[in-house]
């Protein structure tokens, strides 16, 4: 059993260093839900599909992300608030290389 | 006005099988949903993916267990009301409800059931200054019917299917079409992005990547808008009558959280100690759109409260009726369409 740390900036802007298991088959859209950093039905709707955006968040640190699928890449050319450091946090498979990422959640689609 | 034993709203996988165990007890059941077909979120999400959950199905398509669930009820006859959203509901003396949908279909049953998982499909609109002042004067989310666009100059937004889709269709009636999406890349069906392409070198589609639109002008009525490049920055205004974003859809509680229900985390709280009815006797709420302790939004989660939640109205609407659960091997299924199912009888015979 291995954790990382991760910063995640929530909605209100507030700082959370949670720990994250690597061997747990989690990505980061699912870190953010079991600590509850938003209200359930407001992240992760599509069930981490990379078919909805609700779980887009802004990449703070300069950690080496996995590329972006086709999938991820289509759903974040229609997702509203893009910035060039967007990615779908269910498309983040939590490894131990991603140890001291810093990521905001981007705000919720109103 | 409709009538029905038990009301479903949300014509998924969970509202579909309570048809199921709801016609077993007898119980007549009318489903409304605000897509214009049945299966939710399978059918209009993810009609294509893998479900590898059900049990008894090693690997399922979504769409194939939705058109499973269509031919296990359908000795039931269940009614339905597509393409209209419940809005409305009133409590009568004798207990029972009355349903009306936003288009004005009034439905009368003893039992609801709120089937609605993560709530109503609603289209996702662009984030633009004025944009509710234009929705009807010259902007849509969806195209309903698509002669009122003949002779106009139509500018749809969006790189999915529906954009591609549309842009093709509009190209014969339309005016202009001009079609905008924030990247090069378009998703869709390859013989989509290939005809756009086709009718874009034919001069009959007017590409603009990658842009967004990022202002609406106009006095009353939607006169042009202004398409940023979004490489460049540049900046253009096209003259325009009709602007459609077809960015997709974004599910909604919508007005069922109006109803007087006990909402926790977006969902609708149950006692799943018993039966899955809310707050307000009669009505009930299963699969994704309720919750309670250790809730999981799973289908087969939802088929299990279905099942609970049809007994539970079964003495509801009979309270002075004895019933026991019967197994369908042993009682077969009986449909009102005078159907009927059963194990084969064993032969009784001697062996010489």
């Amino acid at each position: 059993m291995s954790d990382i740390k991760l910063k995640i900036i929530d909605r209100d802007g507030e700082l959370h260093e949670v720990d994250a298991p690597t061997d747990m088959n989690m990505n980061l859209m699912e870190v953010v839900r079991s600590y509850e950093l938003a209200p359930e039905g407001t992240i992760g709707i599509c069930g981490g599909m990379a078919m909805c955006a609700s779980c887009q968040c802004y990449v703070k640190s300069n950690h080496q992300l996995p590329e972006k699928s086709d999938d991820e890449e289509a759903m974040l050319a229609e997702a509203f608030f893009v910035k060039d450091n967007s990615r779908l946090g269910c498309q983040i498979h939590i490894t131990e290389d991603l140890d001291g990422l810093e990521v905001e959640l981007a705000p919720e689609e109103a | 006005m409709i009538k029905t034993d038990i009301l479903i709203i949300g014509a998924g996988p969970t509202g579909l099988f309570a048809v199921f165990e709801a016609g077993l007890l007898q119980l007549k059941c009318h489903l409304i949903d605000a897509l214009p077909q049945a299966g939710g979120q399978c059918a209009e999400i993810y009609p294509k993916k893998p479900i590898y959950d059900i049990p008894g199905f090693p690997e399922v398509l979504a769409g194939d267990l939705v058109d499973n669930l269509m031919e296990q009820i359908k000795p039931f006859q269940p009614g339905f009301t597509l393409g209209e959203r419940a809005e409305t509901i009133e409590k009568l003396d004798d207990g029972s409800f009355i349903v009306t949908t936003n288009k004005g279909t009034k439905h009368h049953a003893p039992v609801v059931a709120i089937a609605g998982g993560l709530g109503s499909f609603e289209p996702r609109k662009p984030l633009l200054e004025n944009l509710e002042k234009y929705e009807d004067n010259g902007v849509a989310y969806m195209i309903k019917e698509p002669e009122i666009y003949r002779g106009k100059k139509v500018l749809i937004a969006g790189g999915g299917d529906s954009a591609l889709d549309w842009s093709i269709f509009l190209a014969d009636i339309a005016k202009e079409v001009t079609l905008v999406h924030r990247r090069n890349e378009f998703r869709g069906a390859l013989d989509s992005v290939e005809k756009v392409q086709q009718l874009k070198n034919e001069g009959k589609i007017n590409l603009m990547t990658p842009a967004e639109v990022v202002a609406l002008k106009g006095k009353d009525y939607l006169e042009k808008v202004t398409v940023k490049n979004t490489s460049t920055s540049e900046e253009t205004d096209v003259e325009i009558d009709d602007f459609i974003p077809l960015f997709g859809l974004s599910p909604k509680l919508g007005p069922i959280s109006n109803w007087g229900l006990e909402i926790e985390k977006n969902a609708i709280k149950v006692n799943n100690s018993l039966d899955y009815q809310t707050n307000i006797p009669g009505i009930y709420a299963i699969g994704d759109v309720n919750t309670y302790p250790g809730k999981l939004k799973l289908i087969l989660c939802g088929f299990h409260e279905a099942t609970l939640m049809c007994q539970s109205a079964y003495q509801k609407i009979y309270p002075d009726k004895k019933y026991v659960m019967k197994y369908t091997t042993v009682g077969g299924v009986t449909g009102f369409d005078g159907s009927k199912k059963e194990a084969p009888k064993a032969v009784v015979k001697a062996i010489d």
